[in-house]
């Protein structure tokens, strides 16, 4: 199965709505509750950075039978250094950004923590691509 | 304890939710900031904030909670209401501030999380 959404940069109303839809889908697949609320928060972090810091970005959301794998690509300023944007309280976030409640430098760690596995790549002045990976047998976790 | 007694305690307005009111929650959790939410790992929690956006019912979906305090006085808008219900959630407003919000539970023991 295979879905796409659009990310709009900046908008925050809309911020979420991805993540809300990929839960409803693993809902009715009958995945461990535990896993989708990992794979949930994992992939709202991400799509709230996008909407903070990118101008726009596409939602590739792919099921099998083993695993979901979430792909975030944005166009947008990019990361510089990805090891210190991993860094928990490390933020460039706008005051707007912090205003919704988030911001904090939590994201990226949060990600990972969440994710089975999480892949960064970017280019500054192009935009970032996060891959997180979701097993549905159930992890250690 | 039940969603109506937090209600009691707190003089609390319920927003949406009312058939939920029987709902049990025993842990509670206090943050303006979403981030430090999207951490927690126990479900049921009872989400007591200041912080009053879209991103707030957001947040409680991805973390599977299910009851929101609104504490300060702060007002739900409809947009926010709207997405509440479509969630099953049970929303309060409450005119305390978060400390009496969070002292007054705690009273009445509501465990905090850690």
């Amino acid at each position: 199965m295979h879905f796409e959404y659009q990310i709009e940069g900046g908008n925050f109303t809309r911020a979420g709505f991805a993540s809300s839809e990929i839960k409803k889908m693993m809902k009715q697949l009958n995945v461990d509750l535990g896993i989708i609320k990992r794979t949930v928060v994992a992939t709202y972090e991400a799509e709230v950075n996008v909407v903070a810091h990118a101008y726009s970005g596409t939602i590739y959301v792919d099921f099998d039978e083993e695993k979901v794998v979430i792909k975030l690509v944005d166009e947008g300023p990019g990361i510089d250094d990805i090891n210190q944007a991993m860094t928990e309280g490390y933020s460039t976030a706008s005051s707007t950004v912090r205003e919704m409640g988030f911001g904090a430098g939590m994201g990226l760690p949060n990600m990972k923590k969440n994710a089975d596995d999480l892949q960064i790549t970017s280019e500054v002045g192009k935009g970032t691509t996060v891959i997180i990976t979701m097993f549905f047998a159930k992890s250690e976790q | 304890m039940t969603v109506k007694q937090i209600v009691e305690i707190l003089d609390a307005k319920v927003i949406c939710g009312q058939d939920n009111l029987n709902h049990l929650l025993d842990i509670a959790f206090a943050s303006d900031l979403m981030s430090d939410v999207l951490t927690l790992k126990d479900d049921n929690v009872l989400l007591i904030t200041g912080l009053a956006n879209m991103q707030t019912i957001r947040t409680a979906e991805m973390s599977d909670i299910h009851c929101i305090v609104f504490a300060r006085n702060k007002k739900v808008s409809p947009e926010m209401e709207e997405l509440a219900r479509e969630n099953n959630m049970v929303v309060l407003e409450c005119r305390y501030s978060v400390f009496k919000t969070c002292g007054l539970l705690y009273q009445a023991g509501v465990s905090a999380i850690f």
